[in-house]
């Protein structure tokens, strides 16, 4: 079941932000409603980017209850594999594409007493909506916003606008940083903490909060792991007799898909598991860079998830 | 379409039966001749016209008899439909799926307009016609939940999304084979399985749980339970064990054939919006054995099926006093000829 | 030494040992030979015993067999320690600890079943999540039991089948078990057959 329900969109605004993001408004090209959709929930963006196919997961930061249109942002990465590039040079208003329907990784814990949030650069993203859907449930909520600088903290003005002094902003180059272990000491019992961000600040507040003696399942983060670049290698499929080769910049599931053999997925950042892939053999080293399998079975070098990982060695046969 | 809702009953005097038109769409669940636990989900998407796969939420002539049985069982226990506090936006999502869902396919029985949040919705067989805005309950004579499934066939639960894992945090539960909503609330996917013999070692209830955490917005899927009944009777709860557990022993082989039934579920999965919660309907069919045994292949095959089962099956599904009975009862429809793979009437 | 309990079913609460964590605070709810496992704990947490007690609350009933070693827990020397003369006792003074308490509290339950279960309902209530408070077993295994057809909860069953103590059906005890209720499943043993109710046999002690 690769993809699923997926939603024939047109691009209605394409609105640069600042000098690094772009906000982009998708519209159903037969005029209909939206599906509404829970707040943390990304959608897949199909990309053919003359002759690569791309799918890319992005955030809706669009208010959940608006069934007019989503809304997404994208922050250009000029080192990336080009997905961002080709968003923000070759999307303009009036284009046709493809995306899927709402999928959510990142949800609210509505049983939560408080929701407290910390958000770093883009990572802002998930949290624009889920704001908007506390707020008209009438839920409480804190939001802690670092930017590297005060034109690149993407809507903060807005934000602050809409929510008043629940939002805090903490810009780096201003020498405002956020007191995360004061923060969490003063939150009262059923707090859950929602983090999303580049990496270093997802592990750094995730381990504050181990350290302040917070339980795990009170703790959330969302990290959308870009597929890694690396040297090309090649691949068998035993069970469709066919041999790709995976290039540099594209990931074993994008090879795999381009070789006309279909594959479940569904957030193609390495944190779901819907693509996970047996291995029949492998000579040589998987490299594993997802979220989802467990040491062990990394160890174990039993299975693969394609739409993150790669491989260096002789020979790699997968069962697809 | 001219179908006519029945009036019968599911308990006292038991008048339920089906016509032929529904014992030849009856969802017999076996495609062949044994059975075993199996991860046996499938997409729900529209099969043949006329089946009940064809609709989402499938409406038959015994629809307003079940809900009349249904509004009984809540008068004499409300503890059959809870909802614990962070599941009342799942609530609204069931509703608009349900009310989409037929004002769509049926729509000479039910109509929903909307002007904005202003809802209006129309139920023709059971004559109602509500003005109400989504998302507040208090233009609703029940929560959300409640009042949907007080007009919707089969029964329902609401899983909650957390940890890699579902939580049944609220249902509306009054036509379930033998187990207590009112107990399992709360509990996640293994421990309201934890009563299931043979399955766990299997892993197929791991293996479920992974497919079913992946279900997504727009692609529903669907799978089948089954077990017997003694009478059509829809409400067989723990709760009121006391009441109907003596039927089980006043079954004869003259009367088995009236009173036995093959209680088929079909279960749906469907992921929903708002709340990223996912709702398990599960759907009652009911058939006595007489009117099964009308489809020979239908009774050959049971005949197989139920004789060969592992006894920890029969004794869990609560019929192993009985099997030996129903089996010389079955055998006389068996005359040994091969059935064909599938499960659809010859 | 905790209990060892045969394996079950996977609704059946399997139960740890406490082991001392990093927190801001540390709540103890125990009973009966429960006091055994806080004794335990805090020998386990060496030097970073001191720090823990100075923000520690013990709350201790004597158990259901009346064990009560309330003295030794007193001798510790936390900041605070409470003797209830039961769970029902206690409860409203658990409830006001939870509702100012932070994130970061560490909670700690030992003793038997029914009071761990108990407590444990009451933190759940409070906004933590289940799996955030540790639990150890000590003492009777004796059942909190939840009669499915009236409701009633029937406290300290030994025997199997049993009586239940509000509608004086014959229950059987299943290990299905909820966090929610904090009881066993009890379900009539004679309902296919009434009167034809085996002789009880002592399950838990």
């Amino acid at each position: 079941m690769s993809g699923g329900a997926k939603i024939a969109v047109r691009v209605a605004a394409v609105t640069p932000v600042n000098e690094l993001v772009s906000r982009f408004r998708f519209v159903r090209r037969d005029g209909g409603a939206m599906p509404a959709f829970s707040g943390g929930a990304h959608t897949v963006v199909e990309m053919d980017d003359a002759g690569t196919r791309r799918m890319n997961p992005y955030s809706l930061m669009s208010d959940p209850a608006d069934t007019s249109g989503y809304e997404i942002s994208v922050r250009r990465d000029d080192a990336g594999r080009g997905g961002s590039l080709f968003m923000h040079r070759q999307v303009k208003p009036g284009i046709e594409m493809v995306i899927s329907n709402p999928v959510n990784l990142f949800a609210l814990d509505l049983r939560a007493k408080k929701h407290l949030m910390i958000a770093g650069g883009i990572g802002i993203t998930p949290f624009i909506a889920q704001m908007a859907q506390l707020s008209a449930m009438g839920g409480r909520f804190e939001l802690h916003y670092a930017c590297r600088s005060a034109a690149l903290a993407s809507y903060a003005c807005d934000l602050s606008a809409r929510h008043g002094g629940r939002v805090h902003l903490y810009v780096d180059d201003q020498g405002q940083a956020m007191d995360l272990p004061g923060l969490l000491a003063g939150q009262p019992l059923g707090t859950h903490l929602y983090i999303c961000g580049p990496k270093p600040m997802i592990d750094w507040a995730r381990g504050t909060a181990a350290h302040a003696g917070w339980p795990k399942a009170a703790v959330h983060h969302e990290e959308f792991l870009a597929p890694p670049v690396g040297a090309a290698f090649k691949v068998q499929l035993a069970a469709s007799g066919k041999t790709v080769t995976v290039g540099t910049h594209q990931s074993l599931l994008e090879a795999i898909e381009a070789a006309g053999v279909d594959a479940p997925y569904l957030c193609r950042g390495g944190a779901c598991g819907q693509c996970e892939t047996g291995v029949v053999s492998c000579d040589g080293q998987l490299l594993h860079n997802d979220h989802w399998l467990s040491d062990a079975e990394k160890a174990a070098g039993g299975k693969i998830i394609p739409c993150v990982s790669r491989f260096a060695g002789a020979r790699l046969v997968l069962d697809r | 379409m001219g179908l006519e809702f029945k009036d019968e009953t599911f308990r006292g005097d038991f008048t339920f039966s089906n016509s032929p038109a529904a014992i030849a769409r009856f969802p017999f669940p076996f495609d062949r001749d044994d059975y075993m636990y199996a991860v046996n989900l499938e997409p729900h998407v529209p099969r043949r016209a006329g089946s009940v796969f064809e609709h989402a939420f499938d409406v038959d002539e015994h629809y307003v008899a079940e809900m009349r049985d249904r509004a009984m069982v809540l008068a004499e226990d409300p503890l059959r439909c809870q909802s614990l506090p962070h599941m009342t936006l799942a609530g609204w999502d069931l509703l608009e799926l349900i009310m989409e869902a037929k004002a769509r396919d049926y729509p000479q029985w039910f109509s929903l307009t909307r002007d904005g949040n202003r809802w209006h919705w129309v139920n023709r067989p059971l004559g109602i016609d509500q003005h109400f805005i989504f998302m507040d309950d208090s233009t609703l004579p029940h929560g959300p939940m409640e009042y949907i499934t007080r007009q919707t066939q089969g029964d329902f639960t609401l899983q909650d999304q957390r940890e890699d894992m579902l939580w049944m945090d609220a249902g509306m539960v009054t036509t379930q084979a033998d187990w207590s909503l009112d107990f399992d609330i709360g509990m996640n996917f293994h421990e309201w399985h934890a009563p299931v013999p043979l399955a766990h070692e299997k892993g197929i209830f791991d293996r479920a749980l992974k497919f079913l955490l992946n279900v997504r917005h727009g692609a529903p899927a669907r799978r089948f339970n089954w077990t017997m009944t003694v009478d059509p009777l829809l409400d067989t709860s723990p709760e009121t064990y006391p009441v109907w557990g003596p039927s089980r022993t006043t079954i004869t082989p003259e009367n088995l054939g009236h009173r036995m039934h093959l209680r088929v579920e079909l279960q749906t999965f469907f992921r929903l919006p708002r709340s990223n919660a996912l709702v398990f309907p599960i759907r009652c069919y009911l058939i006595r054995f007489d009117e099964l045994a009308t489809v020979p292949k239908w009774a050959r095959r049971l005949h197989r099926v139920i004789r060969d089962l592992p006894v920890e099956l029969s004794t869990y599904k609560g019929f192993e006093r009985n099997r030996a009975m129903m089996v010389d009862w079955l055998a006389k429809h068996d005359d040994g000829a091969p059935t064909t793979p599938g499960w659809w009437p010859e | 030494m905790k209990t060892a309990f045969e394996p079950s079913i996977r609704s059946r609460p399997v139960y740890g040992e406490l082991e001392p964590r990093k927190g801001s605070a540390h709540l103890v709810l125990a009973d009966g030979e429960g006091a055994g496992a806080v004794i335990d704990l805090l020998a386990r947490a060496g030097s970073a015993a001191a720090c823990a007690l100075a923000h520690m609350h013990i709350i201790y009933m004597p158990g259901p067999d009346g064990v009560d070693h309330f003295a030794e827990l007193q001798a510790l020397g936390a900041a605070q320690c409470h003797r209830a003369p039961s769970f029902a006792a206690a409860l409203p003074r658990l409830r006001r600890v939870l509702q100012d308490a932070h994130m970061g509290m560490q909670i700690y339950l030992a003793g038997t079943e029914g009071l761990m279960g108990q407590g444990q309902s009451e933190v759940m209530a409070a906004g933590l999540p289940h799996d955030a408070v540790q639990m150890e077993h000590r003492g009777p295994t004796l059942r909190r039991v939840q009669c499915v057809h009236c409701k009633g909860i029937t406290e300290n069953v030994a025997t199997d089948p049993f009586e239940c103590t509000h509608c004086g059906l014959n229950l059987f005890v299943r290990d299905h078990y909820s966090r929610r209720i904090a009881a066993f499943q009890g379900v009539n043993i004679d309902a296919e057959e009434p009167g034809n109710v085996p002789p009880p046999v002592v399950r838990f002690r």
